[in-house]
């Protein structure tokens, strides 16, 4: 009955997403609600959604979720524009990826968490450190994306420019940028998607404010429903930012989709 | 004057993790006079498109020289125009504006360009597509607009690699009738390359057989047929003798390949 690779109805489709939810939901209420587990390491949803409102209504959350997403977008295009420009001269010149490529590849290993105790030494716990933390998690990883896509151009869209007398220069401002332009935007939504984690290990050490504060400071009250709340938050406005490039993607780039 | 001359150009190729070099073009004489159609004909592997790339300058010959009105190639550049097996559209331009794209490489004013596309754009029969991205059209129509393309910047010569080599048969037909229907109307030097023996003596005033790798000009053969040419030329008798003279030339150069790999 279940073929290998059949697609499955639309219709369907969205229903077995949401099942999932559902289950998962229904679990989660039957352990803690059920009284299979202590109250005190995990809340039942219905408590974790009274915790979120009071947090939203009585705390003011809502400035901590703002200021984390400025964090994460103000980290992320910093990043973004030193990344693809440098990632881009790698992929095109040669001489360029064999300098810096290299060091590169090592940076890219250096856990971007461990370099926290080291930036709140520079830049202090204020804004500037977090930022950094992020921009450190990403840069590397945007630069080596970006340069092998550009190093990987289509060889004879190159050469039928050159023949149609196209300069160096042109190759790469009109045929390598644009060739490439929908691989990038889809390497940053990628690479977005892991700002989010530096961002809350940012937030958890010497930190006043943002959703990862927050989670720290209910741990210390055993206010799991609060935890988990935040966490809940953090996929939500992740999915929200993902759909949000996707569909700028699509509007920018409509010809990868044609 | 020829047009076109090819004198002594060989390439051999560097052995792959310290092996033996590779000649895949011996030492090739070839001068071609200005509108001419010339069709090299040989079996897959025998060096006809490098060739035409060094012609393009997209490749350096290894010995000898090309000269294109008695100017050396050294690079490629868009006196040579060149149409190429693969689909090489730009998907991120539209049709007008890969047919545009050299013209605007070059910085000429936008509405001289708007009107050499819009010519051309007629003359391949794609009105209408102007504004269709390349994914959108068919493999005859992406040809048709690469062809446009290379013509479009007015070369000095139009090379072309296998160019109708993904379509399918049907559709070949057509685009050959298309490609000298321009030919006899506007005349241009054109190289173009094909292993199909009935291609090359369709589209050619003269067709050039290349030997088995490591390929040299093995034969030189006019074709005086009568222009326009109509697809009803091909079962003519006078078309025939031609087939039958060039099959038995290339054979003899395909089963000599077919021996050098199995051995």
């Amino acid at each position: 009955m279940l073929r290998p690779l059949h697609p499955v109805a639309p219709g369907t489709r969205t229903a077995l997403g949401i099942a999932f939810f559902v289950l998962f939901v229904a679990f989660w209420a039957w352990i803690t609600l059920g009284g299979h587990v202590n109250r005190i390491f995990l809340a039942d949803p219905l408590s974790m959604l009274k915790d979120g409102w009071r947090l939203l209504v009585e705390d003011r959350f809502w400035l901590d979720i703002l200021i984390t997403i400025w964090r994460v977008f103000g980290g992320f295009v910093l990043a973004s524009i030193f990344a693809v420009p440098i990632g881009i001269a790698m992929g095109a010149w040669k001489p360029v990826e064999a300098f810096l490529e290299p060091f590169v590849s090592f940076a890219r290993y250096l856990p971007a968490s461990a370099f926290i105790p080291l930036l709140i030494l520079w830049a202090g716990i204020g804004e500037l450190e977090k930022l950094l933390v992020i921009f450190v998690g990403s840069v590397f990883q945007i630069i080596l994306i970006v340069a092998v896509k550009v190093g990987s151009t289509r060889r004879d869209l190159v050469e039928a420019a050159y023949t149609l007398g196209a300069t160096d220069n042109g190759i790469v401002k009109r045929v390598i940028m644009p060739a490439n332009a929908p691989e990038i935007a889809e390497t940053l939504r990628l690479v977005l998607g892991w700002a989010w984690t530096y961002v809350i290990v940012a937030e958890l050490i010497g930190s006043s404010s943002g959703i990862g504060y927050m989670i720290i400071n209910s741990q210390s009250r055993l206010a799991t429903g609060q935890i988990i709340f935040g966490i809940i938050v953090i996929g939500l406005i992740g999915l929200l930012s993902d759909f949000a490039f996707k569909a700028l993607n699509r509007w920018l780039y409509p010809w990868s989709l044609a | 004057m020829s047009k076109l001359l090819i004198e002594r150009v060989s390439r051999t190729f560097a052995g792959v993790g310290g092996g033996q070099p590779v000649q895949a073009l011996q030492p090739v004489d070839l001068a071609v006079a200005a509108n001419d159609f010339i069709t090299i004909l040989g079996p897959s592997g025998c060096g006809k498109s490098t060739l035409l790339r060094i012609v393009a300058g997209l490749e350096a010959p290894s010995t000898g020289r090309v000269l294109l009105d008695g100017k050396a190639v050294t690079r490629p550049g868009p006196d040579r125009g060149m149409v190429f097996q693969s689909y090489t559209l730009f998907p991120w331009l539209t049709v007008a504006e890969n047919i545009g794209f050299g013209l605007r490489e070059q910085g000429r004013p936008e509405r001289e360009r708007n009107e050499i596309v819009a010519s051309y754009i007629d003359l391949v029969g794609l009105r209408g597509f102007e504004n269709h991205w390349p994914k959108q059209l068919s493999g005859g129509m992406q040809q048709r607009t690469a062809i446009a393309r290379a013509l479009a910047n007015d070369p000095e010569i139009l090379l072309l690699d296998e160019p109708f080599g993904a379509l399918d048969n049907q559709t070949r037909g057509l685009m050959q009738e298309l490609l000298l229907g321009i030919w006899e109307r506007r005349k241009k030097t054109v190289l173009f390359v094909t292993h199909d023996i009935e291609e090359a003596i369709f589209m050619a005033s003269r067709v050039i057989v290349m030997s088995a790798r490591p390929g040299r000009i093995k034969s030189d053969v006019p074709v005086d047929l009568p222009h326009p040419r109509y697809y009803t030329l091909k079962t003519s008798p006078e078309f025939s003798a031609l087939k039958a003279q060039l099959t038995e030339d290339v054979r003899i150069e395909a089963m000599r390949t077919a021996q050098t790999q199995s051995a």
